[in-house]
């Protein structure tokens, strides 16, 4: 996989009004892979916190019944954390601002996700 | 009536994007032709989503239907989007008498009766809540569904506190509250296969409340107020109801995550009053 592609996926995530960075974040062990971050965002340690996140909801879901995550939405007072894993152990992160379009960025995500798998 | 009704949907024909609908759905709940009606007020919301009338309207339809869970959800909206709405403070004040909660049910009486002093119905309802002057002969007035009788009145117990969620959906099996330490409070899960689950997703979860916490606040995001996510067989929602516990919210694809959303939140709002009862 070319950094390219990564830029590239990553850019049209960063793409969406009110998001603030976007990053690939390797699942088994938290490091960031790329990322596209505004100033100030500690993107080493979001990847870690993100990325064990996601593991432990992925079990819970699947012991839950309902399957491993395919998109996960952390909603906080003054933004949002979201992110899809990608068939390549990856999970593809964007940190937001409190008004963004989730669906949009939703929808970026996946299609990252897709385009890195 | 019938002429009004082919009238009005003659009108929302040539222009669907009317707020005609409001009154057709109505007429059409008042005929108890609630299929239909349902219909009209759903296709309304589709082209007036942020329109409190049209949730409200909703809500009765459901109401009337004996939908209490979607009812309850439409009014929960109507008030997100237009707070002082009486029919909806009315409508959330009969579900809460429906199960109940009369502590509840006056609380939203008297809200509505601030914003809308002058209402008969609010008076009478509120006598009824009171277990004082009987309801006024011809049934409650419009706007406010009609309930049998105050569940007190019919020698229901009240609730047993050890079941946290009860009169809630799926509160066997689709609502979890566990301590910081990932202790089972209250609830159960179920596997696909129809296993019991709870342990083993509460062994998962521990430590998640303070995980996204870190995360938030790393981000500078604030306090986390919510945690969703998608999974190919269903939806999850999880959210702190106090600073030491977490509620996991489990439900089938159907639905939405914005419903689940309100249905953790409804959760959430007991849990936290079933806690500071232990306190």
């Amino acid at each position: 996989m070319t950094a390219s592609v990564y830029e590239s996926a990553l850019s049209r995530i960063t793409g969406v009004r009110g998001v603030r960075g976007a990053m690939m974040v390797s699942l088994s062990d938290g490091l960031v892979v790329a990322e596209q971050l505004m100033e100030g965002i500690k993107g080493a340690a979001v990847a870690a916190l993100a990325a064990s996140l996601a593991n432990r909801l992925g079990r819970a879901m699947e012991g839950g019944g309902v399957g491993r995550g395919v998109f996960w939405h952390l909603q906080a007072e003054r933004g949002a954390l979201l992110a899809v894993p990608a068939r390549a152990g990856l999970l593809v992160v964007a940190v937001a601002e409190p008004g963004v379009n989730a669906g949009l960025v939703r929808l970026e995500l996946l299609r990252a996700a897709e385009s890195v798998s | 009536m019938a002429d009004d009704i082919k009238q009005l949907s003659a009108q929302l024909a040539q222009d669907p994007h009317s707020l005609v609908f409001l009154r057709l759905g109505e007429l059409l709940r008042q005929r108890r032709q609630f299929e239909v009606a349902q219909r009209v007020a759903t296709n309304g919301l589709e082209r007036h989503p942020h329109l409190a009338d049209a949730h409200d309207l909703l809500a009765r339809i459901q109401a009337d239907r004996h939908d209490y869970e979607h009812a309850f959800d439409e009014w929960d909206m109507t008030l997100r989007i237009a707070p002082g709405h009486t029919g909806a403070l009315k409508g959330l004040a009969f579900l809460y008498f429906k199960v109940g909660d009369l502590a509840q049910a006056e609380a939203h009486l008297q809200e509505a009766k601030k914003y809308d002093p002058e209402d008969p119905a609010v008076e009478q309802a509120l006598a009824m809540v009171r277990g004082g002057t009987p309801a006024a002969e011809g049934g409650p007035a419009e706007g406010v569904p009609a309930p049998a009788a105050p569940l007190a009145a019919r020698g229901a117990e009240p609730l047993p506190e050890e079941r946290i969620f009860a009169g809630l959906e799926g509160a066997q099996e689709g609502l979890l509250l566990l301590d910081a330490a990932g202790r089972v409070l209250g609830g159960a899960l179920r596997s696909a296969d129809g296993q019991d689950a709870t342990q083993a997703v509460a062994a998962y979860l521990a430590g998640v409340s303070q995980e996204a916490g870190r995360t938030a606040k790393l981000l500078q995001l604030g306090g986390w107020v919510g945690l969703s996510a998608e999974g190919p067989q269903g939806n999850i929602h999880l959210t702190a109801p106090t600073d030491d516990a977490l509620l996991l919210v489990v439900r089938d694809r159907s639905v939405p995550m914005g419903r689940l959303a309100v249905i953790a939140q409804r959760a959430a709002l007991i849990a936290r009053r079933w806690l500071e009862r232990q306190a």
